[in-house]
């Protein structure tokens, strides 16, 4: 099965490397991932989708705060969570097709970010699903060129906590 | 103060107390060898090869439980240490690789003699640091120690480059550290401590796996307490030997590949296993989907990534040996439960018959030649009483090591198991011995695992570290050609090594001792005479070449699956018959 784990990590050289060489050594698969650093700059997020059992993913996230590196993991799986990925898609254009292309970019709520007399960029965002359903109707008319992100992902706030945070209450009365 | 990064690192390591450096100089770090030159606390053992100044720092490590340092240069310094780091990272040994790096306005220029020392020791080491600015020094060689002390144990490399020696900077050391991704885990959970209470309680067929983790953690009283208070038999792993007394009646010596026959029927029939310290080793579970098929397996370790990898755990206590034993004793005695030792009782006469029934023996018929079981099992008489620490090569000599030579006390025993490296005894011999200066010191070797590093016989004639070596010489890599015999059909492919060196004349060119035993009748007369120098000795015992080692389980086996002596259907091939080294050349060469 398909899990998304959110591993907090020392902003430090050697510790993509760290986490990399621990999924290749034994094996372990990773279908994305994604890294920026925190509002405390000294550390950062990584995003990893990879694919397990629960023996496997078990493994994966013991593995993973086994690295003294790492400061936290969470199994985003283990309750609701929101994911979002942005896809950047270059597409050529004929004359007659530059009319649907924006018209399947509406219907993803994507954006054109640059135009030529051939091309558009259009930037969508999104969970997987409709990411891959805009590349899938672009296609047709010819995609030039296509980067990902990755998925990034964060765990859905329990509403009774939620209210419990005085701090949200009050930046809401404003 | 400012110190230069070179004194900043002696005076760390004095802090920490070490007293022994094992190395070898090179470019980069003579400003740091050039410091240690200066003072006397911490002795500078020079060795001959950076893989034997590894091996050392392990052997150091295991026989005092306190961290074993090396010291190498950048390059071909740091990669001649790979392997010792691997096999620490295997066995869990705490050693501090120190290794030179270039300058680092040079670092990623391919300059003379670089390494990319902490991208190549990444996957084997628990952590490596690279030092990049002299006034960090310090804290990195603080959190080094802490961290391969701490926890589960495992080799750490500090990588210094040289400028970072040669520069001035603040001198800090800071008594304690604490680093925000890592903490492990020494209180077990009550609540499972109870779990496993009622489940001991409950056990009709229990036993006790126990692996090196108990020697780590120095939990042997608790371990022997547990198990009289239980009356549960214990089984050992290869790592785990002497963390029980192997001389007691509930021990059923070494379990797996070529465990007992009673440990290994012991731990297949029953229905609680209590495994401590110990990682469920495929040399110990053989067909892991048949583990202990009718056991609820309970088991204590610190590294959670141990726990259910590769069997199922009914009781996972994720703790320190020690001070989860210390409570499950407390509350094995608040609940007494004598009533369950009673109903044990046909448990033990089960185990009893099978410890009967197939005792580890061997047969040394007077005129044959000598059997390397006996080797060990005289070499243990003459040895009980002066408690020695007894390292060992890697092949059969060392399995007939494992299942002959009584330890009945942690740390004396030094033996590659994780990672199984060849060459691993006599260095690692050599650093208990410069431990403990007084104590024996035996090596049981191979002749082709002697020959990986037996450069440091200089290291330790130099240092007058008088280890006794005895080679248990088959002319063969003994286990790959058991191996072929049953399951190659006796094609001997690569495994003869034939008769030479001379170890005799070896150990002569060192300035070293050599004997030499031929028949069973001079096997005592050799020992005695190593026992009495007071030089490094080698031992060069001539051993039937065509001894397997049994019990074993065939890679994929079951525990209780057992080959226990040569099967009738073996074939052995063209058979090279070995002869003493330096006698009749021309046969040898015919052979
Ligand atoms: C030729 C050859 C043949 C072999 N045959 C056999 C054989 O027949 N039988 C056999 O047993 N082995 C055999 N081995 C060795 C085998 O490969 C493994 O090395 C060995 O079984 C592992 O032992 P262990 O489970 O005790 O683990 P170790 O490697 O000693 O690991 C210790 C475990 O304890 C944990 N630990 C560490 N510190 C603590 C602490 N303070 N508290 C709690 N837990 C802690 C660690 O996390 C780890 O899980 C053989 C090796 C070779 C080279
Ligand atoms: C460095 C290394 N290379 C290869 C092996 C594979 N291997 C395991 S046992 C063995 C033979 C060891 O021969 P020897 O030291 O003479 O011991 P014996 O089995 O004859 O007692 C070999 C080659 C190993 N364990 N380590
Ligand atoms: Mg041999």
């Amino acid at each position: 099965m398909e899990h998304i784990i959110s591993v907090l990590v020392e902003n430090k050289f050697g510790v993509l490397s760290r986490v990399a060489n621990l999924f290749s050594g034994r094996g372990y698969n990773i279908e994305t991932l994604s890294v920026a650093p925190t509002l405390d700059p000294s550390m950062s997020m990584m995003t990893i989708v990879t694919q397990g059992d629960d023996r496997i993913i078990e493994q994966i996230v013991k593995q993973l705060n086994k690295v003294i590196d790492v400061i936290k993991v969470v199994d985003l799986n283990e309750a609701e969570f929101v994911e979002r990925e942005t896809a950047l898609i270059k597409i050529h254009t004929r004359q007659e097709d530059r009319a649907e292309a924006l018209r399947i970019a509406d219907i993803f709520r994507g954006k054109v970010v640059d135009s030529t007399p051939t091309t558009y960029t259009i930037e969508v965002t999104g969970d997987v699903r409709k990411v891959e359903a805009c590349i899938n109707l672009l296609q047709p008319l010819g995609i030039k060129e296509l980067v990902r992100t990755g998925r990034v992902a964060i765990a859905r706030e329990p509403v009774r906590q939620a209210v419990a945070q005085p701090r949200r209450i009050l930046k809401e009365e404003k | 103060m400012k110190l230069t990064g070179a004194e900043i690192f002696v005076e760390c390591l004095r802090r920490e107390g070490v007293k022994t450096i094992f190395g070898l100089p090179g470019g980069v770090v003579l400003k740091i060898f050039d410091v240690l030159h200066q003072q006397k606390d911490i002795e500078v053992i020079l060795t001959r090869h950076e893989a034997g100044a590894g091996h050392m720092a392990e052997g150091y490590a295991k026989a005092t439980g306190k961290p074993g340092v090396a010291l190498v240069t950048s390059g071909p310094g740091m990669t001649n240490v790979v392997t010792p780091l691997v096999d620490a990272y295997m066995d869990s040994v705490p050693i501090v690789v120190f290794t030179g790096q270039v300058p680092t306005h040079l670092i990623g220029n391919d300059a003379f003699q670089e390494a990319d020392n902490v991208g190549i020791s990444r996957p084997c080491t628990k952590y490596n640091f690279l030092v990049k600015d002299v006034n960090d020094l310090g804290q990195i060689i603080k959190e080094a120690f802490y961290i391969a002390m701490t926890g589960r144990p495992g080799p750490v490399l500090v990588d210094i480059p040289k400028d970072v020696a040669m520069n001035k900077g603040e001198f800090h050391y800071p008594d304690r550290v604490s680093i925000r991704g890592y903490s492990p885990t020494y209180e077990g959970n009550k609540w499972q401590i109870k779990q496993a209470v009622e489940a001991i309680h409950k056990a009709r067929k229990p036993i006790i796996y126990v692996g090196g983790g108990a020697i780590f953690s120095n939990a042997h009283e608790e371990l022997l307490e547990l198990a009289e208070l239980t009356q549960i038999p214990v089984d050992m792993t290869l790592m785990a030997l002497g963390a029980f007394p192997g001389s007691h009646p509930l021990s059923l010596g070494m379990m797996g590949m070529h465990g007992s026959y009673a440990s290994n029927m012991a731990v297949h029939f029953s229905d609680l296993v209590i495994a401590i310290g110990a990682r469920f080793d495929d040399r110990v579970t053989g067909k892991v989907s048949e583990f202990c098929p009718e056991a609820k397996v309970l088991h204590i370790d610190i590294d959670p990534t141990s726990i259910r990898k590769n069997v199922h755990v009914d009781i996972p206590i994720v703790g320190d040996v020690k001070t989860v034993l210390r409570e499950l004793i407390a509350m094995l005695k608040a609940t007494p439960n004598g009533h369950s030792i009673e109903q044990r009782k046909p448990w033990w006469t089960q185990v009893n018959e099978w410890k009967a029934k197939h005792p580890l023996t061997y047969v040394q018929p007077p005129d044959a030649l000598i059997k390397p079981q006996y080797v060990i099992d005289r070499l243990y008489q003459f040895t009980k009483d002066k408690d020695p620490i007894v390292s060992t090569d890697v092949g059969q000599h060392q399995m007939w090591a494992a299942q002959h030579f009584v330890l009945n006390k942690p740390r004396r025993w030094l033996t590659s198991g994780g990672l199984g490296t060849m060459g691993f005894g006599m260095p690692a011999a050599l650093g208990a011995q410069a431990a403990f200066r007084d104590k024996l010191v035996l090596c049981i070797a191979g002749d082709g695992s002697f020959q990986m590093n037996m450069q440091e016989m200089a290291t330790a004639v130099v240092n007058k570290l008088p280890v006794k070596v005895f080679i248990l010489n088959n002319h063969f890599h003994g286990m790959v050609r058991q191996w072929q015999d049953l399951f190659y059909e006796g094609r001997y492919a690569s495994s003869y090594l034939d008769t030479v060196p001379d170890f005799v004349k070896l150990a002569e060119a060192f300035n070293a001792v050599g004997l030499r035993a031929k028949k069973a009748d001079e096997v005592d007369g050799v020992i005695k005479e190593a026992l009495k120098a007071d030089k490094p000795v080698i031992v060069d015992i001539e051993v039937d070449p065509y001894e397997n080692c049994y019990p074993m389980i065939p890679a994929g086996g079951c525990n209780h699956e057992m080959i226990l002596e040569d099967p009738p259907e073996m074939k052995r091939g063209e058979k090279p018959v070995p002869k003493v080294a330096g006698e009749d050349k021309d046969a040898v060469l015919t052979a």
